[in-house]
């Protein structure tokens, strides 16, 4: 039972506050832009042991052979032998794999046979290894692209001996790369979605952490207490506003997504529509949450920044999640931001839906739930 | 005496503890309906906790008691909504507008003709000229009128006031108690601490608090009756510089310069009169007072603090 009087009594104070407070609007607006523009596309790196779905309809050495050179790399792990092109397919969508790769029922025949002089049928074709990777994060996959390239010279070195020498001269086989998702390997596809979730952490985790934390400060939260507002009403009448702000935000990071950066729009509108609001109300009652154990505004800020950088760095944000170590990864998941950039990203670059989101999706309503729960718990109508 | 009027206050051994540090001790005190209660002590004498735990802002360690007949314990939110609580410290929103700050509060007590009661209570302030002025660029003064305005605008039936004149100039002072005592004439009663002795005797009656403890209660005649202190005025030439000298000698619990006068006062009269022996001659002329307020606090004070 609350009153609609007092919570609106709460969110009206709250906007003419945050209309009077210039910095503010220099937060909510400049913060995505400037940082779409500082991350737009400085981030990099080097990850190896990407997980790889195998399908192999040719059960001879050299096969084998190509197989082994492939995890020689050390970029690739293979996590997943699959037995149809439906299971390779939803490997990779669903993120399992980072790269499927098919090795066709003739490959041994073709190779020892060489390519077709005669032409016929079109194109000389030789033996082929179909590798198919998931571009969306082109960061996470580039280098690894560059080594597999390099493995047709050098994966059938020590088998292609006695007559078949010979067949070491050319290319012995073919790898045949297909980029899924952001063909071009445009690192902006994967950072700029990316942004979102760390623009709409910075601003909201942080906004809300401060706004509690400055009525105590400023002496104003004992003259709220003293009235019979009730805890949840202070909580959604405060926090009304800035979900409004989170909205703007995510408005104006995807309309410059798509304009400046040309960042494709899939579709999983569902799945983006709720990870955003998931999220949304997780940063708000995370930083709610925060402001209940501050002290002082200082303390809000520094338990802010306490989550916000993992949140950036360990959330597959500044490097590739696979890149990381395990712990770091074990750490990542536990951030809802990494679940979130999950979803966008999938919506975005994929345009998966519920269906394929829900894990993630799942987990997003779990840190709401739990967040929620606690700033509820710690809320004290009392000064005590 | 009879008792005639209801108690709007009946709190019974009230104790609250910040860490170790034991804040009020078993504190007991009734407040009659529709009475102004002075609330007086030094710095740090667990007032304002006692205030906070009365209005249901703190919870205390132990003890009971009713609040215009609520469970302190069980009742603080309807306890809030019949309250009025002035916090020392303004607690109005700075950024916020005069008129908006009386809406917020008009809003978060849920009351109907919102509008109307800003305007009303903007009119008696006369601030409807500077509604839309942000109440942080308002004067102490103002400020301190301005919140009390905000506290009566859901017309409760007990107001606290923490030190509402710290800082305000002596007629803004004086405006202040006007409107406090017109408040306490519609029938409203009034519990106000402060440090101000001219604030202290324009109270209905007194509650003195020190360390914790109620150690006076009664009205301002009753308290300085009971203190049972002896004050002598000594005036002539070089009078005012004797302060140290005689406050020096046994007997002699203060010696305060007036002016070009000194008061002098001890709580035993025989050893006082044997003290001052040494200078009860010409020119100086000594004549024995009435001790002020202020004498029997300072008295009330020193006793407290050798029993701590």
């Amino acid at each position: 039972m609350f009153s609609s009087t007092r919570i609106f009594a709460v969110m009206v104070k709250e906007f003419t506050q945050l209309s009077r407070d210039r910095l503010t609007y220099a937060m909510i607006l400049l913060l995505p832009i400037v940082q779409l523009m500082l991350f737009g596309y400085a981030i990099n790196a080097n990850p190896k042991h990407l997980p790889v779905a195998v399908m192999v309809q040719d059960h001879g050495p050299l096969a084998r052979s190509v197989l082994q050179a492939m995890t020689n790399t050390g970029y690739f792990d293979i996590v997943e032998e699959a037995t149809s092109s439906r299971e390779l397919d939803h490997a990779l969508e669903s993120g399992k794999a980072q790269f499927t790769v098919t090795i066709p029922p003739d490959f041994s025949r073709k190779v020892v046979r060489g390519p077709d002089p005669s032409g016929l049928n079109g194109a000389p074709k030789g033996a082929q290894v179909l590798v198919e990777a998931d571009a969306s994060d082109p960061a996470s996959t580039g280098p690894a692209l560059a080594a597999l390239s390099g493995l047709a010279q050098t994966a059938l070195v020590h088998d292609l001996k006695g007559p078949l020498q010979p067949r070491q001269a050319n290319q012995p086989f073919e790898v045949v790369l297909h980029a899924r998702y952001n063909p071009e390997n445009v690192s902006a596809y994967n950072i700029v979605p990316g942004l979102l979730g760390v623009v709409l952490s910075m601003t909201l985790v942080m906004m809300t952490a401060l706004g509690m934390t400055r009525e105590l400060e400023r002496g104003t939260m004992e003259g709220l207490l003293a009235t019979p507002v009730r805890p949840i009403e202070v909580m959604i009448g405060k926090l009304l506003p800035y979900i409004g702000i989170g909205l703007i935000q995510t408005v104006v990071i995807l309309t410059l997504a798509r304009v400046l950066f040309h960042v494709p729009f899939e579709g999983g509108w569902l799945a983006l529509a709720l990870g955003t609001a998931l999220f949304i109300v997780g940063s708000l009652a995370l930083g709610f949450l925060i402001s209940t154990a501050a002290k002082s505004q200082l303390q809000a800020m520094q338990a802010s920044f306490f989550y916000l950088l993992p949140s950036i760095l360990l959330s597959g944000f500044a490097f590739p999640f696979r890149g990381m170590p395990a712990w770091a990864q074990a750490i990542g998941t536990i951030l809802p931001v990494t679940h979130f950039l999950r979803v966008i990203r999938g919506a975005l670059l994929k345009g998966l839906g519920t269906g394929e989101s829900w894990p993630s999706l799942a987990a997003l309503s779990a840190f709401v739930l739990v967040v929620t729960g606690l700033a509820m718990a710690r809320y004290r109508t009392t000064l005590d | 005496m009879a008792e005639a009027r209801r108690l709007a206050i009946d709190v019974e051994g009230l104790n609250k503890s910040f860490g170790d540090k034991r804040v009020v001790k078993d504190l007991t005190i009734k407040v009659e309906e529709g009475r102004i209660t002075g609330f007086l002590g030094p710095n740090g004498s667990g007032k304002t906790t006692t205030l906070r735990m009365i209005c249901g802002l703190l919870t205390p360690d132990s003890g009971s008691g009713t609040c215009l007949g609520l469970d302190i314990l069980k009742d603080a939110r309807r306890i809030k909504r019949q309250t009025g609580y002035m916090t020392q410290k303004f607690s109005l929103y700075d950024d916020l507008t005069i008129a908006e700050n009386l809406m917020f509060t008009a809003r978060v007590y849920g009351l109907d003709r919102r509008r109307e009661r800003v305007r009303d209570a903007l009119e008696q302030l006369g601030l409807t000229q500077r509604r839309d002025q942000a109440a942080g660029t308002l004067s102490g003064g103002w400020k301190q009128r301005l919140a009390l305005a905000a506290c009566v605008l859901h017309e409760p039936k007990l107001l606290l006031l923490d030190e509402p004149t710290a800082g305000v100039d002596p007629k803004a002072r004086r405006a202040f108690w006007d409107e406090i005592h017109a408040l306490a004439g519609e029938g409203m009663t009034v519990m106000v601490s402060t440090h101000y002795m001219d604030e202290a005797e324009r109270c209905h009656d007194i509650a003195y608090i020190a360390y914790g403890e109620l150690i006076a209660r009664g009205t301002a005649e009753e308290v300085i009756a009971q203190s049972k202190l002896a004050t002598f005025r000594v005036e002539g030439p070089g009078a005012d510089r004797l302060a140290r000298e005689i406050g020096a000698r046994p007997g002699v619990e203060m010696a305060a310069p007036f002016g070009m006068a000194l008061h002098v006062s001890g709580p035993d009269r025989g050893a006082l009169e044997a003290a001052i022996a040494p200078w009860r001659k010409p020119p100086l002329v000594w004549t024995e007072i009435e001790p002020t307020l202020e004498d029997v606090f300072i008295h009330l004070m020193n006793r407290s603090k050798d029993n701590w």
